[in-house]
């Protein structure tokens, strides 16, 4: 007979433990089940001594359990003594495999280790780290196999198997490879899937005999072994038969299984296929299996104070008490603007109203969008973004109206109420295209590019409403200038979306041509076959569109267009387009300037081999998706570390670039520095959102940085790195004369950095932001090789460079 | 884009300097003073002015490099200014004395003068040559990485000879105590790393062993080592340890290319900073000559 309990809470994280805290202050039936043997393991494969912040801090606490900011060991320390004082029900090492329903309302949880589980509700807060892929043969489990590795420094003198050919298992290899003899198993026969700086290494340390790598080789079992000096041994399945290692410990990195496949087990359903969309769950965090409830990162909130508010707030309400989220009072304070306003919940009511957009949203979703946005009331005629800005939120218009200045056109276009813009900017990642300013009683919501497309991602209508109108919207500012809307409307119905991998081809020299592109993200090269070799004449960046030449004279296409990244472009129909050019002939007139001034710049490109060369290379370092990049000529080089002298003194001490680090092709040397992605990968996962892009383009982060580390393992190009803020430096003259601490352009020092862990945040190039005269590495260059330049100036930097 | 610091800006700074230089050599032409002309007339004292307020100019470059927040112009402009106008001071002195020398404290600050400007011209010659030089000879490789290698090389290369024996060990060993990189200035300059003697020392036993085959080993190379490495040769290797000791001299070769390439950049780099100590230094002991010039001439006069 099975257990039976009001409240089943899987997974001790943040959410859960919080919740089975509450639980067990409030007296009421429940149990925590717990896969590993210890709370929270999430935070538990914390670094050792990492410092944990307690971001947003504007958010109170609401939980029987403490919590601030302070080291891991500390945290768990305190969480570890609560839950025994208020006595929680934790059962460790239940790994629930499945959780059912049953017609009688009564949830049944499996685990993996026979135990049955009964209990009227489930608070399911597995967060999304997942469970740790296991070797999957048998002797999985045996003490010297591992699936994770803390301190590659505690081993010594052992033979590892390392299996797994991803970054983290490269990792672990090539460390403990310095004082252990190490073999890592590779099921494929290269280690594609990992960084390009991990494969070097690990490939390096191959070829160099400090590892040995069976390639094309699996695992058939794992056993134990009584005799012999070696205390077990692994058999191998490999392409020439059967191997025997004998070994002190495996080492398993695989991966984490996403705990989507279990929770849609759970009968709960994702709106869509992306992965990084939530399931939906109501105010109170229900899904849409009912007394099925989900908290913390699985839910969408990836912070530590959110999930713990929560996992006390589903208990009250599971047991019928309707406590008001501990957001409400930042929510209140947000609407403090708003004139003749009811509680929180009427106007969050009201927004969706009055924004037919946000009306595909559930509640829970429209809270938390509305705590990351801002609600603006910008006075008439106030400039609420310009053309050319960076800036990339997006506005709901929930009152009033905005005017859209365009270009060579005296009357503004107008939005109003329910309508939405800066979308164009938010997919592109590029520059906002025209200014907008506030009409007469304006008010708008604001949302952080973040949320916004956190909210696309997960609402299927949310975002086929916004593809609709950016479509309709590129078209019309492209040939605004001469077409009428109505004219444009054939074009934008016929206009489709479509989207290519890094390296795609679009169309190819000598296709025909009956269609042309916008690109509306990532960017194209343009070739042509010459000689039988491809050389890239140009780039084209969003915003730009391709393939016309085709439309307006020959049939022919006349070069081919590559994907320089992962690319969008909102593909038109050319017979549409054809049409749209015999009835205005001023467009026509226009494009064939264009057309012109293209196929001279392609020319000139053509006559200068090398010039395409240097694009190529630009683009295979990536900078096809970078908005601003560093570059270096090494023929003016003189090697002295100036630009990183003054990177480091104009912030903070640490420099944000490595000059001598990164690829050369023909003198011209791509350092390790940000490049300013037009949709930057360090933003991809930031807890507290503090990665950001300034108006003027530059990717910063901000103060609220919790030091997690995901930008510095998301960004591809190795440019962000952790570094706590180093003391002072004393001026100039107090240096020369009195000899006061380091002197400009040396190294600081901190006597106190060793005991005090506790400042180490993710810092990256800001492009001198702050600075009034521009990037302090290119103004401090001495001899004019350090540059900045953005892609669209490659073509006409290729060809200065002959 | 890309372009050097002598034609920065369209090469603003080298009109400028030409200019000053013309107007300065057509006073000169057409003022005809009553003595010949020296530092004492009008327009001696004023292009001694000129020429005071330039090296003191010229002199805040070395400021203005290290202060990394400001927003006056960039160090490249400057630099181009500095090189330029510090050119044309030659010059303006020259016809701020009238061509007087003698042997005194204002002889004295001209030649200091001219030392510290033509350590300059050096300093241009480095920064326009060397760059390209140091890239060609890195290929693509960063010091660290081909430290690193080294090191490496060094580590796998005792391993082998350790498996051959142990004659072999200490020649490598002596090898690698032998390679220094680096070190005093002049064996920067010189670009010198010493890690060839025990290569070459093997591969002559080895190209002996193979050459004359159990016949007596010839006596040219001195060095008990040697001895030693060639009887081991002849008497007892067997062809794997040959086969080991072959691969032996690959590595130790492909170590050397390497330690040449780092002794050259090492080089490159010394020779693009060796001005400096040279430049910076006398430029001061200019400024206390430039001082001990102006007061005298104001106490005498």
């Amino acid at each position: 007979m099975a257990e039976r309990f009001k409240i089943a809470i899987v997974g001790s994280g943040p959410g859960g433990l919080s919740a089975a805290a509450r639980a067990a202050e409030r007296n009421i039936s429940h149990v925590l089940l717990e896969a590993e043997p210890h709370l929270s393991n999430t935070i538990f494969l914390y670094q050792k001594g990492k410092y944990v912040m307690d971001e947003p801090a504007i958010l109170p606490l609401r939980s029987p359990i403490p919590f601030e900011a302070g080291l891991r060991e500390t945290i768990l320390g305190k969480w570890d003594e609560s839950t025994a004082k208020l006595k929680v029900n934790v059962r460790y090492q239940h790994e629930v495999s499945a959780i059912q329903r049953r017609a009688d309302g009564i949830f049944e949880l499996r685990c993996q280790n026979g135990r049955t589980v009964e209990a009227e509700a489930v608070v399911l807060g597995i967060g999304l780290q997942g469970n740790l892929r296991k070797l999957g043969v048998p002797g999985e489990d045996l003490p010297f196999v591992q699936y994770q590795l803390d301190d590659p420094e505690a081993y010594e003198g052992e033979t590892i198997v390392v299996v797994g050919a991803g970054d983290a298992a490269i990792e672990n290899a090539v460390a403990l490879a310095r004082q252990n003899n190490v073999i890592i198993i590779n099921r494929k026969d290269e280690f594609a899937r990992a960084k390009k700086g991990n494969e070097q290494a690990i490939l390096k340390a191959i070829d160099d005999g400090v590892i040995e790598c069976y390639y094309n080789s699996a695992p058939e079992k794992v056993e134990a072994l009584s005799a012999g000096r070696k205390p077990g041994r692994m058999i191998l399945n490999t392409s020439n038969g059967r191997a025997q290692i004998l070994l002190d410990r495996v080492i398993a990195r695989l991966g984490a299984t996403a705990p989507r496949g279990f929770v849609e087990g759970c009968g709960v359903v994702f709106p869509s296929k992306d992965p990084a969309s939530v399931p939906a769950i109501s105010a109170q965090y229900e899904s849409n299996v009912k007394g099925l409830y989900i908290v913390g990162a699985l839910g969408g909130y990836p912070l530590i104070k959110q999930a713990m508010n929560q996992g006390y707030e589903v208990i009250e309400y599971i047991t019928g008490n309707p406590v008001e989220p501990a957001d409400a009072p930042l929510l209140k304070a947000k609407f403090n603007n708003l004139k003749g306003i009811g509680t929180v919940e009427q106007t969050l009511a009201q927004i969706q109203r009055n924004v037919p957009l946000l009306s595909h949203i559930t509640p829970l979703q429209m809270r938390e969008f509305m705590l990351d946005s801002d609600i603006r009331t910008p006075a008439q005629g106030e400039i609420i973004f310009e053309r050319n800005d960076y800036t990339n939120s997006f506005y709901s218009i929930v009152e009033g109206e905005v005017h859209i200045v365009v270009e060579d056109k005296p009357a503004p276009v107008i939005l109003r109420r329910g309508e939405f813009f800066g979308e164009m900017s938010l997919i592109s990642g590029r520059r906002r295209t025209a200014t907008v300013k506030a009409g007469p009683n304006c008010i708008l919501v604001e949302t952080p590019r973040r949320s916004m497309n956190r909210l696309i991602s997960s609402v299927e209508a949310v975002k086929a409403e916004i593809d609709r109108a950016f479509i309709t919207r590129a078209i019309r500012s492209r040939f605004a200038a001469e077409a009428s809307p109505e004219q444009l409307q054939d074009l934008a119905s016929g206009a489709s979306l479509k989207r290519y991998k890094a390296g795609e081809l679009v169309f190819q020299e000598g296709d025909e041509g009956d269609c042309l592109h916008l690109v509306r993200l990532g960017s194209l090269t343009i070739s042509r076959n010459i000689g039988g070799k491809d050389i890239v004449l140009t780039y084209v960046a969003a915003g730009n569109y391709v393939g016309e030449m085709a439309l307006m004279g020959e049939a022919k296409r006349s070069a081919t267009a590559r994907a320089a990244i992962a690319t969008e472009t909102i593909q038109l129909d050319g017979a549409a387009f054809k049409k749209l050019l015999n009835r205005i002939p001023a467009l026509r007139l226009r494009l064939q300037k264009e057309f012109k001034d293209r196929t001279a710049a392609n020319l000139s490109m053509q006559a200068l081999p090398g010039g395409g060369d240097i694009i190529s290379f630009l683009m295979a370092q990536g900078a096809g998706e970078a908005t601003d990049i560093l570059l270096i000529d090494e023929s003016l080089c003189v090697r002295c570390d100036n630009c990183e002298k003054a990177c480091a003194e104009t912030h903070g001490g640490t420099s944000r670039l490595d000059r001598e680090a990164g690829p050369t092709f023909a003198n011209v040397h791509v350092p390790t520095s940000c490049r300013h992605c037009e949709h930057p990968h360090c933003m991809k996962d930031c807890p507290p959102d503090a990665i950001r892009r300034a108006p003027n383009g530059e990717v910063f982060i901000a103060d609220n940085c919790i030091g997690c580390g995901n930008c510095v393992r998301n960004c591809p190009y190795g440019v962000i790195h952790m570094a706590s803020k180093p003391p002072r430096k004393p001026g100039l003259i107090q240096w020369l004369l009195f000899g006061r601490g380091p002197g400009p352009g040396e190294a600081p020092y901190d006597p106190d950095a060793e005991h005090d862990p506790k400042l180490k945040k993710a810092v990256k190039c800001d492009m001198c932001k702050d600075q009034a005269g521009g990037a302090a590495c290119v103004r401090a260059c001495p001899t004019g090789a350090a540059i900045r330049i953005s892609p669209e100036e490659f073509p006409a930097y290729a060809q200065s460079r002959r | 884009m890309h372009d050097s610091i002598l034609t920065y800006a369209k090469s603003r700074y080298l009109w400028i300097s030409i200019v000053l230089c013309v107007v300065s050599i057509a006073l000169y032409v057409w003022h005809d003073p009553a003595v010949a002309p020296n530092g004492g007339t009008w327009l001696g004292y004023t292009l001694g002015t000129i020429a005071a307020l330039l090296i003191v100019w010229l002199m805040l470059f070395g400021i203005r490099k290290r202060s990394y927040a400001t927003n006056m112009g960039t160090t490249r402009g400057w630099l181009s200014a500095h090189i330029y106008l510090g050119t044309s001071l030659i010059l303006i002195t020259l016809l701020h004395c009238g061509f007087q020398f003698g042997w005194n404290l204002h002889t004295f600050a001209l030649v200091l003068m001219l030392i510290v400007i033509f350590s300059g011209f050096f300093g241009v010659y480095a920064y326009l040559r060397y760059p390209t030089l140091m890239t060609r000879n890195r290929e693509s490789a960063t010091r660290d990485a081909m430290l690193e290698e080294i090191s490496e090389i060094d580590q796998n290369a005792l391993n082998l000879a350790d498996g051959i024996a142990p004659e072999i060990h200490a020649v490598v060993l002596r090898s690698i105590e032998n390679t220094k990189l680096g070190g005093g200035v002049l064996t920067q300059l010189r670009a010198r790393d010493g890690s060839d003697i025990a290569i070459a020392k093997i591969r002559s036993a080895m190209e002996q062993r193979e050459t004359q085959l159990g016949a007596a080993p010839a006596p040219m190379q001195a060095g008990q080592t040697m001895i030693m490495m060639v009887d081991f040769l002849a008497g007892r290797a067997d062809d794997k340890q040959a086969e080991a000791l072959r691969k032996l001299i690959d590595m130790l070769s492909r170590k050397r290319s390497l330690a040449t390439r780092v002794a050259r950049d090492i080089q490159y780099q010394a020779i693009m900073e060796i001005w400096l100590y040279f430049h910076v230094p006398l430029s001061v002991t200019l400024l206390a000559a430039l001082i001990g010039h102006i007061v005298s001439v104001f106490f005498y006069w």
